[in-house]
């Protein structure tokens, strides 16, 4: 498992959005975005949530939902080029 | 790992219990006692949430009487998910939107589990409200005082006061 701290993250939604909140803004901000369930690997971490999630990639930066155990959902964006393209090799385009 | 209840009695033979942040003092105690009601009855009880509740169950149960097996709670989550862990009864609690997350998560991640979500804290209700995927709810205004949420749960899993 990695850290999400370990990342250069910039905060899209503030702590505290739902995985609700978090999906609908992917969904009406990009206009590429992937679908994927919980317990999908991102950045070495496990994404937790109602499925189904939205990550929504613009170039290579993703936006996905991120849940701290003691806090809440927040929805970050990470830059890499790999991610992305494991994103549109792994992910559903349909709910 | 597969599920399965004992025959003879028809309860289920693996429950995990899930626990939040421990900011709000009845969750500890209720774990304690739905692990040590569960025991009783002959299921294996695993716990997992982050460090500092699991230090605090771990100095309240130093002979791990009640919960011989935890983890944390990322870590239980890679298990599910590579399939290495499973469990017939799952209670999570949450006190935060968090917490309704990661059930949420559980219910995919194990949808032939029995899910029951404890809901409790100083606003219980706006939280059960966005647990809209199938699981039992038990919803308790609760902060301090655990007695009125431990009377639910117990009328929930059938035990006696």
């Amino acid at each position: 498992m990695g850290c999400i701290e370990n990342l250069n993250y910039e905060k899209i939604l503030p702590l505290g959005a739902s995985f609700k909140e978090c999906r609908e803004y992917v969904e009406k901000n990009f206009s590429e975005f992937w679908y994927v369930d919980s317990g999908y690997k991102l950045f070495d971490e496990y994404i937790i949530g109602l499925p189904p999630i939205a990550l929504g990639i613009d170039g290579a930066k993703i936006v996905f939902p991120y849940t701290k155990p003691c806090h809440g959902t927040y929805l970050l964006a990470v830059e890499d080029a790999d991610e992305a393209a494991r994103i549109r090799k792994t992910a559903r385009k349909k709910k | 790992m597969t599920g399965g209840r004992h025959p003879e009695k028809n309860v289920p033979t693996r429950a995990l219990l899930v626990l939040g942040c421990p900011e709000v003092p009845v969750q500890q105690a209720l774990a304690l006692h739905i692990a040590y009601n569960l025991r009783k009855q002959g299921t294996a009880v695993h716990a997992a949430g982050n460090p500092a509740v699991l230090n605090l169950l771990k100095v309240s149960d130093p002979e791990k009487h009640y919960l011989p097996t935890m983890q944390v709670l990322e870590k239980c989550i890679e298990e599910i998910v590579g399939k290495k862990r499973d469990c017939e009864l799952c209670i999570v609690f949450a006190h935060s939107d968090a917490g309704i997350s990661y059930a949420a998560t559980l219910r995919h991640l194990l949808p032939e589990s029995r899910l029951v979500l404890v809901i409790f804290g100083k606003y219980p209700e706006p939280l059960a409200a966005i647990a809209d995927f199938p699981c039992e709810k038990i919803v308790e205004k609760a902060v301090h005082n655990p007695m009125q949420l431990k009377k639910k749960i117990n009328g929930v899993f059938g035990w006696a006061a």
